[in-house]
């Protein structure tokens, strides 16, 4: 595809080259989270087996050419739980991203139209917010039981406070605007305001704010397994894996090692992509970088 | 500026007043039956029915809160269901770990990021600017624990220079004391680095391109001076602002790296209440770690004025 410059066009035409020479954090992160999402989708056609089964005789294997990531603790593969804990990850990331961003749409769209409801939910709001979301989770998750599902909504939960916040100030300085002062005096329907001019506007704040929850619901979800307060043990995820291979960690590093360089290779990647989406979007980064 | 510490000061007794309404509600709010969660499934109903009258379940929800929130106020949090021994007591013996280790990865962090986001900005869009941001992304992508072992095995393990894990109460002397608490403080103040780092270049950027830089750079002032004298000053309110909010990981990052290098402080007290389901303790523990949150960002707000006389109360 060539730059096309014409008259009409004033605006060129970006090829795949323009795009990654001026948002190389874009692109770089939307690759990386690619291969994460690949190896999650693809897990078992990666060379991988059984990421349950117990092998005996491959307890704390070094990693070699058949056990590439080694052995852990009872001798099921490093590898093979790695990969397949993409898909905990990934699906944490997700899920929260969007529970928390509708959870918090609604709640910050309430507060920036009903100013009733604003001053009570904004002071709950402060409240989540002096709560570490680690420690919030932690708190939920004890009362629900760990599952994949609860520890979605737990973390979901300590998100959706800056979600919330993000979404009633747009709202706060939109309806202050002249085209949207003239839409409600006009009488336009409550319906359409939100959808023809608030909702649009918060779209690209969302995205950004939505790849920040993402890369810190994968994050907490393996600081929770961790700890024991996350995905069950039964479940192979990256949290999971490094908390079996902590009490060997000095004769066999690599059970932590490599489900490690996966969380933060997927982690980065998802920061990067956000803070290329920031740049895209909002102008005054891009002058400063 | 009194009445201003006292208005500030009464503000967060609501914030207070939440947070605690928020953690109590939860053993009401959450779907199911929480006593029979805690009591964990090899429990007997008698045990479930035993546990429901320790934790107050079976009372009233009002009439509840309003023992425990009496209780709060006088610093008793409650009794904790596996040790049986109040929780307020549990919390003391476990602070001076978490105290050393919390200060000295704030020390880290500053003591990194500062001089980081300072070059940086001054040397915008330069070598050290792009290996500087580059390595504030990686800081705050790599999980605390993660960096925790790759330091473990670095120092620990293959150069042997610092103990794997442990710690060593100051009245023990300060050398094994230090020992033990660099690496943790050390894996934790990097990760809180990435994040100050990223705010002092900007702030400092959005400084250096102001008129009177170029003044006191014209009028003969070196770079040392105008950058520490002249910007740092005028950037230090969100530098302040970002070293508050990122308390907020530092207490995460603490319950991980305590865990990690086998430290008795708060954060182990959290996780080993996790696994015995002590939910008194695990309440306990998030109102003393929100409160100090509460207290560090009311400190945060009341020091704007030492840096911007502007800033009138």
């Amino acid at each position: 595809m060539t730059a096309a410059n014409t008259v009409s066009n004033v605006v060129p035409q970006r090829s795949a080259f323009h795009i990654w020479r001026r948002h190389p954090n874009l692109t770089v992160g939307t690759a990386m989270l690619l291969i994460a999402i690949f190896a999650a989708i693809a897990a078992p056609w990666l060379g991988t087996i059984d990421p349950q089964l117990i092998a005996p005789f491959n307890r704390l294997q070094t990693p070699d050419s058949q056990f590439w990531f080694g052995g852990d603790l009872i001798g099921r593969d490093v590898y093979s739980r790695t990969i397949y804990g993409a898909r905990v990850s990934l699906a944490v990331g997700l899920g929260v991203a969007i529970c928390g961003i509708s959870l918090g749409l609604v709640v910050g769209l309430l507060s920036g139209f009903v100013s009733w409801v604003d001053s009570v939910l904004m002071r709950v709001m402060d409240g989540l917010m002096a709560i570490p979301s680690i420690l919030l989770a932690v708190a939920l998750i004890s009362l629900t039981g760990a599952s994949l599902k609860n520890v979605i909504i737990a973390i979901s939960i300590a998100e959706v406070p800056r979600v919330a916040r993000l979404v009633r100030s747009v709202v706060l300085s939109l309806k202050e605007r002249p085209y949207v002062e003239a839409a409600i005096t006009s009488g336009t329907p409550f319906v359409s305001i939100l959808l023809r001019h608030i909702l649009p506007n918060t779209l690209a704040p969302l995205l950004v704010q939505g790849t920040y929850i993402f890369a810190s619901a994968v994050l907490i979800e393996a600081i929770l397994s961790f700890i024991g307060a996350g995905t069950p043990p039964t479940t192979p995820s990256w949290g999971n894996i490094i908390a079996e291979g902590r009490s060997v960690f000095s004769i066999a590093p690599h059970i932590v090692l490599f489900p490690g360089i996966a969380l933060s290779f997927t982690v980065l990647g998802v920061n990067l992509l956000g803070d290329g989406l920031r740049d895209a979007y909002d102008p005054r980064f891009v002058s400063r970088a | 500026m009194l009445a201003f510490t006292m208005r500030r000061l009464l503000a967060t007794v609501p914030v207070m007043a939440i947070v605690a309404i928020i953690v109590f509600s939860l053993l009401y709010l959450t779907p199911g039956d929480p006593a029979a969660v805690l009591a964990g499934e090899q429990a007997t109903a008698a045990d479930i029915e035993r546990l429901r009258i320790a934790l107050g379940l079976d009372q009233p929800f009002l009439t509840r809160f309003g023992q425990w929130i009496g209780g709060v106020v006088q610093g008793d949090l409650g009794t904790s269901v596996f040790s049986r021994r109040p929780v307020m007591d549990l919390i003391i013996q476990r602070l001076e770990p978490t105290i050393a280790l919390t200060v000295a990865s704030l020390l880290i962090a500053v003591a990194i990021a500062l001089p980081l986001g300072i070059i940086a900005a001054w040397r915008s869009g330069g070598i050290v600017d792009r290996v500087a941001m580059s390595f504030a992304v990686l800081g705050f992508s790599v999980p605390v624990f993660v960096l925790s072992y790759l330091l473990i095995m670095l120092f620990s393990v293959e150069l042997k220079i610092l103990p794997v894990q442990g710690y060593v109460p100051i009245a023990y002397g300060i050398g094994p004391f230090l020992s033990h608490l660099i690496l943790p403080a050390l894996s934790l103040g990097i990760v809180n680095a990435a994040l100050i780092a990223r705010i002092t270049r900007a702030a400092m950027l959005e400084v250096l391109n102001q008129d009177y830089i170029r003044v006191a750079r014209a009028k003969g002032l070196s770079v040392r001076k105008v950058l520490l004298k002249h910007a740092l000053k005028n950037a230090a309110v969100p530098i302040v602002t970002v070293i508050g909010i990122s308390f907020a990981l530092l207490i995460s990052g603490v319950v991980v790296t305590e865990t990690v290098f086998n430290i008795p402080g708060l954060g182990r007290l959290t996780v080993d209440a996790i696994l015995r389901r002590d939910y008194p303790v695990i309440q306990g523990v998030i109102l003393v770690f929100s409160a100090t949150y509460v207290v560090v960002n009311l400190l945060v707000d009341l020091s704007y004025g030492l840096f911007d006389p502007r800033i009138k109360y």
